[in-house]
């Protein structure tokens, strides 16, 4: 009998293969340091970054991001967190391709609220057309809208990103019906991006059938982000696992294990 | 003259290039991008771009981010 090979179920993303299937932000640690060491923990092999002024001039000998993430080991996936509007979303992205050497794949995220970081979805959409048409690999984060997910993919957008619940919430999935019509209608990967809270919830994106979770409060903010790094790991293969094997139906009321026939009292 | 880096009035050399402001900066070595004026200014053409008063100047990096 055969058993089923993991290592050939790989993710796939604009034409480029990975193991991992946790994609992590590298924010909130307490230091570099810890930083290396969860995405270490992790097992993911596409970290996102944010773009920010250079501090001219102050901690010229601090560490940069990229000294402890160096992109021919790991994929950057650079973000335009912070954006709320197009302009801003585009002019970040071109910063990062410049900064990354001519590396096009980017996270697309357009703001509509510091309340709530939900995304404005109108911006989200102009500003996903005009990076596709400038050639960038546009990873898109966005609400857990499947006719909105559908328009992204039309536009070109590599990936698909619905949230779970409003980033660093770690409220979990608070939706999944809809992220299970987003997956269902996909042609493209569908990643749950942020929202996550504990492993748990990792695994039940996973067995939803997303393709990937991309996360960093969860892990960045636990007691131990190291452990939880590790646990976040072993949630998502769990989770894709048990998607993959396919679950029972679920039934109202019990059905015993243990055969009836053959009883002797 | 002056111009405004990275939100900041900052005096510099009239006429400065943009590969003299990264020298000027120590930036060289480090890994960064710039704008001019919200328009990027890829490498290749600092050493051609020449800065005028009152350019707003952005000068980015990578940093730790979700």
């Amino acid at each position: 009998m055969s058993t089923p090979a993991p290592t050939s179920d790989r993710l796939i993303i604009a034409g480029k293969d990975y193991g991992s299937r946790l994609l992590v932000g590298t924010g909130k640690y307490k230091d570099m340091d810890e930083t290396a060491r969860a995405i270490e923990a992790s097992g993911a092999e596409i970290v996102t970054i944010a773009v920010r002024r250079t501090n001219i001039g102050q901690n010229s000998d601090e560490p940069n991001i990229l000294d402890v993430l160096p992109p021919d080991r790991y994929t950057i996936l650079p973000n335009t967190a912070g954006c709320y509007d197009v302009d801003t979303a585009v002019r970040t992205c071109r910063l990062a391709r410049e900064l990354l050497d001519g590396h096009n794949l980017v996270k697309l995220e357009v703001l509509g609220d510091e309340k709530t970081l939900f995304p404005d979805v109108m911006a989200t959409l102009k500003a996903a057309e005009i990076l596709v048409k400038d050639g960038f690999e546009v990873m898109v984060y966005t609400n857990d809208d499947p006719i909105v997910a559908r328009e992204l993919e039309a536009i070109g957008c590599v990936a698909v990103m619905p949230l779970a619940a409003p980033i660093g919430s770690g409220l979990g999935i608070r939706n999944p019906l809809n992220i299970l019509t987003i997956v269902e209608n996909a042609k493209v990967p569908i990643l749950v991006d942020a929202g996550v809270g504990t492993a748990s919830d990792a695994a039940e994106a996973m067995e939803l059938g997303c393709d990937g979770v991309l996360m960093n409060t969860a892990i960045a903010a636990a007691k131990n982000p190291i452990l939880m790094a590790s646990a976040m790991r072993k949630a998502i293969e769990a989770g894709r696992e048990a998607f993959l094997a396919g679950r029972m139906p679920a039934k109202r009321f019990a059905s015993a294990s243990s055969p009836i026939e053959g009883l002797f009292f | 003259m002056k111009i405004i880096l990275n939100g900041a009035p900052r005096e510099i050399a009239d006429g400065m290039r943009v590969s003299e402001l990264v020298e000027y900066l120590e930036l060289l070595g480090q890994r960064f991008a710039i704008e001019v004026n919200a328009e990027l200014v890829p490498r290749s053409r600092f050493a051609e771009h020449r800065l005028a008063v009152g350019d707003r100047v952005e000068i980015i990096q990578a940093v730790g981010g979700g």
